[in-house]
């Protein structure tokens, strides 16, 4: 069978996806104090709703949506608010976050669930659950999921794309939820199915999860539900949104459109499991599949994990370190976040967290360019990084926009390959704020 | 450990090459082609090529303290001085073998590189741009071609013998190789062209020992296929169709073989053309690169006034490769062609 991919550019980092989970141990241990963040998507951060001193149950709302996008906050933990402070995220941006102590009873956890049926709910009553139970997107940029849902009216959609990829090296996060919840994930996509009526399904995912796949396909065909698996090429970023919907379907989603201008819409599938947490099992989005992997980890793992857990605790839970790490990272090695402390809170967007050796890191000394062109050959959007780089270090933001630097979508492809070990990303993102920045002062 | 955790932008790691491993895994590949030269033309093609490094790198420690920086480890300067050693002649008159390698290496890293900002923004090959200044500088000592394993007696290269037996030939040769027996004592073979038991630049002679540290270069992915394939191939092509006529064999029976394993082709080819800071940034422009030198390669050794063309022909090539990178561009993701026209 021929794999799928998309034409141009990419790059074959190690998979080094060694993570073991054990089916009866998936659950990591619950934080004793949950930081919990109230800016964990895309959009206005959500407004606080409690105050110190407050005692809240368990999955109880602590952060209120603003505006449309924007997403509710629950608290994993039943507990006393003690503090509400600013902390770093992942990302390096200050917010606000709701710091609890367990205390007090779990009113869900080890009971068993009710599974309520959903099949007499309407569209926008599927809708509404989806954002009153706070999901966002959990590939990692972490829209609010509800937006998406709601389809500009008269529109019908072509393709239901599910991004199960998981192109980023160490990551196994969407593969252990597939081979758990296979069945779980096939109602969440009848249950979108109905939402947005799409003529088709995809599930892509790189090759490497065929077991997954086969899986999938197997309980679609018991659930009778009409969607299909399309394995893809072992390729970084086979996950793009962009990328994945070229692979799948063969349409170039134009520069500045959203997928749906190619009749699209794209989910991660570990959203598609919160989907049906939210609306089978009346769950908001408190917990997510995480990978704790890398050189300087004991015992590598996948783990289901509350929100507002510290890396520490996870790193604790895989034995520890064994090695002074260089970086730890929020997400994949390409597109993750590096934290300067372990204090930091897992978010809803937190699909790994790794603590790379100095030797996985493979830092260099920055030369000048060699124009070597492997940037360019690794680049999957068509772009000349070895150029834009100089344009922006010499102010020339019109003409990098016009070279396309809006187009860039910041996979980090161009900087592995560089042999200069120039900071490609980092310069892009920088040209692009001030791009953004001085358009807002026109 | 809060003040040994590095903070970066993404990507978190990297593929493990750097400028460092590449110019030096490139300087290595050559290595195999030095050992052979100096067993060939003896001990004072070793002392040409050490003149040529040592130059080289005391130039770039000078560059260094100009411009406050510090490149000389990366070894850029190693590679060209040793490129430069590479692409001498085996043998020099005088104190020339002194001052024409060091002319070379002054030539290629104060003016070629550094008058440019040094690594990476030059836009000529420095070891070939310092290579031809000293050929027009000292064309006599340039062209003197030892014959190997004889100390002290020179003669000429297959292409330059080649050459100059064509003119007013009027034998009964219908190849170079036969052209190139009948003109000389004693005779050679493919096979010695391909070991390299012949005359020529110290580091020129063995294609043999130059594809092995190609090789080398093609699976640590620092050469690039587009390049090399595209050059070989079009000058060929190119061989095979016109360079019959001169030997009165018409269109179609150039002698590919002999052209290959003779002169500096392999040596420009693998570890000439394909520099990364020379040649252009796309693939496109690469294969587009490649068939420009192959086709002047051609042009100069079978057409031009010297017997070799190899040099001359990346150099022009060089000089072309803004206009290359500008034509060559990869198509934008999400960019309509007539889309883009419109607007």
């Amino acid at each position: 069978m021929k794999l799928k991919s998309f034409p141009k550019g990419g790059i074959h980092p190690p998979h080094r996806k060694n993570s073991m989970y054990s089916k009866d141990d998936l659950n990591a241990t619950i934080p004793s104090i949950a930081i919990i963040p109230l800016s964990q998507h895309i959009g206005a951060p959500a407004k606080c709703v409690v105050k110190v001193g407050d005692i809240v149950k368990e999955e109880d709302l602590i952060g209120e949506s603003v505006g449309f996008v924007s997403a509710n906050i629950h608290t994993p933990i039943p507990g006393e608010v003690i503090e509400i402070k600013d902390v770093y995220l992942p990302s390096g941006r200050v917010s606000p976050a709701v710091v609890i102590e367990t205390k007090g009873e779990f009113t869900r956890l080890g009971k068993p669930l009710e599974v309520s049926s959903w099949e007499g709910l309407d569209k926008s009553e599927l809708v509404d659950i989806i954002k009153r139970q706070g999901i966002v997107g959990l590939g990692g940029a972490t829209f609010p999921t509800h937006v998406k849902l709601t389809l500009p009216e008269g529109v019908e959609l072509e393709h239901l794309i599910i991004n199960a990829a998981e192109c980023e090296p160490y990551l196994s996060s969407d593969h252990v939820l597939m081979l758990e919840y296979s069945k779980e994930i096939t109602t969440g996509l009848k249950i979108l199915k109905k939402i947005l009526d799409p003529k088709n399904i995809y599930v892509g995912m790189e090759v490497n999860k065929k077991d997954a796949g086969e899986l999938l396909t197997n309980t679609f065909k018991e659930e009778s539900l009409d969607a299909s698996v399309v394995l893809l090429k072992n390729k970084y970023p086979q996950g793009a949104e962009k990328n994945l919907v070229r692979a799948i379907i063969g349409k170039e989603i134009p520069s500045g459109k959203l997928p749906l201008s190619v009749g699209v819409i794209n989910l991660n599938v570990s959203t598609v499991y919160a989907i049906y947490e939210a609306v089978c099992l009346n769950r908001p989005l408190v917990e997510r599949f995480v990978t704790i992997a890398g050189g300087a980890v004991k015992k590598p793992g996948v783990y289901r994990v509350r929100v507002g857990s510290t890396a520490k605790s996870l790193i604790e839970e895989c034995g520890g370190l064994i090695e002074e790490p260089s970086k730890v990272i929020f997400g994949g090695p390409m597109m993750g976040f590096t934290v300067f402390d372990l204090d930091v809170p897992i978010t809803k967007g937190t699909s790994g967290i790794l603590a790379l050796t100095k030797k996985e890191v493979n830092a260099a000394k920055t030369t000048n360019c060699l124009k070597c062109g492997r940037c360019v050959d690794g680049c999957p959007m068509g772009l000349l990084p070895s150029k834009l780089y100089k344009l922006i270090d010499h102010n020339k933001y019109d003409e990098a926009l016009d070279e396309g630097l809006n187009d860039c979508v910041e996979c980090g492809s161009c900087a592995y390959n560089c042999p200069a070990h120039l900071f490609l990303v980092q310069q892009f993102r920088s040209g692009k704020s001030i791009v953004r920045r001085s358009k807002g002062a026109k | 450990m809060k003040d040994k955790l590095v903070i970066t932008s993404s990507p978190q790691f990297h593929n493990g090459d750097s400028t460092l491993t590449v110019m030096w895994s490139v300087s290595l590949a050559l290595i195999p082609a030095l050992v052979w030269g100096v067993a060939m033309f003896g001990l004072s093609s070793l002392w040409i090529v050490l003149v040529s490094i040592v130059s080289a790198t005391f130039a770039e420690f000078i560059l260094n303290k100009i411009y406050n920086k510090s490149s000389l480890w990366d070894g850029s300067a190693f590679l060209t001085g040793l490129l430069i050693g590479l692409n001498m002649p085996p043998q020099m008159p005088g104190l020339a073998w002194i001052y024409v390698p060091l002319g070379a290496s002054f030539f290629a890293i104060f003016i070629v590189k550094g008058a440019f900002g040094g690594l990476g923004n030059n836009w000529m090959n420095p070891a070939l741009g310092g290579r031809v200044f000293v050929f027009f500088s000292w064309t006599k000592h340039m062209t003197v071609w030892e014959v190997p394993m004889l100390d002290g007696v020179t003669g000429a290269t297959p292409l330059g013998a080649v050459k100059s037996g064509l003119l007013g030939y009027s034998g009964s040769a219908n190849n170079p190789l036969s052209l190139l027996n009948e003109v000389r004592d004693n005779s050679i073979s493919y096979f010695d062209l391909f070991l390299g038991k012949i005359g020529g630049s110290i580091g020129e002679v063995s294609a043999l020992l130059l594809l092995v540290g190609a090789i080398y270069l093609i699976i640590k992915k620092i050469i690039r296929w587009e390049i090399f394939a595209s050059y070989l191939l079009t000058f060929t092509v190119f061989i095979w169709i016109f360079d019959g006529t001169r030997f009165g064999n018409g269109l179609f029976t150039g002698d590919i073989l002999f052209h290959l394993l003779s002169g500096g082709l392999i040596l420009g080819v693998f570890f000439m053309a394909t520099d990364m800071v020379t040649s252009p940034i796309s693939a496109k422009g690469m294969i587009i690169y490649g068939i420009g030198c192959g086709f002047l390669t051609f042009l100069f050794r079978v057409y031009g006034a010297n017997p070799e063309g190899v040099s001359l022909a990346i150099i022009v090539m060089n000089i072309i490769v803004p206009i290359i990178n500008r034509y060559s561009k990869p198509r934008l993701f999400g960019h309509n062609k007539k889309e883009l026209e419109n607007e």
